[in-house]
């Protein structure tokens, strides 16, 4: 026990700060919530695809896949310390909230990547560890140190980062990518933008304080509105392409359908909202919607996949 | 260089990264032996000794 005491005594400058962030605090620097979508889009991907992977090694291959995901997070959070700490929603961030260090976070989110991408690499192949790496790299990099502070296009083309999961799954079964894992890209790719100008209008205020350029701050409510819903339409679309390009069935593109027609009507519902409107109730409606609607079309598109592997019928 | 006393909350916070620390550690020893046999397979066991 004396070697333990001697241990609580450390010697460090005076000024040097020391960690007060815990083993939670480090989770929360992989964006957890994040993180669960990637790993859903991502089994759905590895389920959809055509040929055999052990199952120990399919969960370790969505194990590491949410690892680099986590990882990404983890570099933005070193990278967006300034402004997560100008907005309510992420002044509680671990490194804004001077918990964990931005030194530590970078080390942690580079030590993770690299982990991530050679483990994956090595058990399961190497398309599928380069799409990762490419992966961690549009999220930290293009997205993040590029595109954010940018562009008001920001999380248009950073919504790529969000979209490649269920490619990095569908390549771990297949060493490939198709045009059916390109479709489930599209879905998640098209759908980002809606999602998060719908953020984008009731936290105005936030991101104009950090200074990022969403786009209700630089071209304003209607034209951000308009975007949403013509995103919304392509969405939609984008959701029943799996039936019309026949690896989903009917069933599939008939949820598909009505999950994107109530898409478009509560995009529709920001599009009549007033311009000015402080409660900002139909953006709410929309932003809690289209988590739904993105679980919902993976969920059918899981239980497709599951029917037609175990049971050898496409519904 | 001065002796820095660990707050309580301190020693908390570091209780928590060595224990979840250790537990990764522990699962990585699993997945590597569990990755190692399913790659490798029963042919492990039948290498001349």
């Amino acid at each position: 026990m004396a070697m333990i005491n001697e241990h609580d005594a450390l010697t460090a400058p005076a000024a040097a700060p020391i960690l007060e962030g815990d083993a939670g605090d480090f989770f929360a620097l992989l964006k957890p919530r994040v993180m669960s979508l990637v790993v859903f889009t991502a089994l759905v991907g590895l389920m959809m695809a055509p040929g055999e992977i052990h199952p120990v090694l399919g969960f370790i291959a969505i194990l590491l896949i949410a690892v680099g995901a986590g990882a990404s997070g983890a570099l933005n959070m070193w990278y967006d310390a300034d402004i997560d700490l100008l907005m309510g929603r992420t002044s509680k961030r671990p490194v804004p909230a001077g918990r964990i260090s931005a030194e530590t976070t970078l080390a942690f989110g580079l030590f993770l990547s690299v982990f991530s991408v050679v483990t994956l690499g090595l058990v399961i192949n190497w398309l599928s560890a380069g799409l990762l790496a490419f992966t961690i790299f549009f999220y930290a990099v293009v997205y993040t140190m590029w595109l954010k502070r940018w562009t008001p296009h920001n999380i248009v083309i950073g919504g790529a980062a969000g979209a490649f999961p269920p490619i990095i799954g569908w390549a771990c079964v297949t060493n490939s990518i198709s045009l059916e894992s390109i479709a489930l890209f599209a879905i998640i790719f098209l759908w980002t933008p809606a999602h998060f100008w719908a953020l984008a209008l009731f936290k105005a205020e936030d991101y104009g304080r950090a200074g990022i350029p969403m786009l209700p701050n630089v071209a304003g409510e209607r034209a951000t509105k308009i975007q949403i819903v013509l995103y919304s339409v392509l969405t939609a679309i984008s959701g029943i392409v799996p039936t019309l390009m026949g690896f989903a069935g009917t069933t599939y593109g008939v949820v598909a359908a009505v999950l994107g027609v109530a898409f478009i009507w509560y995009s529709w519902q920001v599009w009549r909202m007033a311009d000015g409107d402080k409660k900002m109730i139909p953006a709410k409606k929309l932003f809690g919607y289209s988590l739904i609607y993105l679980f919902g079309i993976f969920t059918a598109l899981l239980v497709d996949a599951l029917v037609a592997k175990f049971f050898g019928v496409v519904v | 260089m001065d002796h820095v006393e660990l707050t309580e909350q301190q020693k908390k916070a570091r209780r928590s990264r060595s224990v979840a620390l250790a537990v990764v550690l522990a699962c990585l020893v699993v997945l590597f032996y569990v990755v190692t046999i399913i790659k490798i397979g029963p042919g492990i066991f039948n290498r001349p000794l």
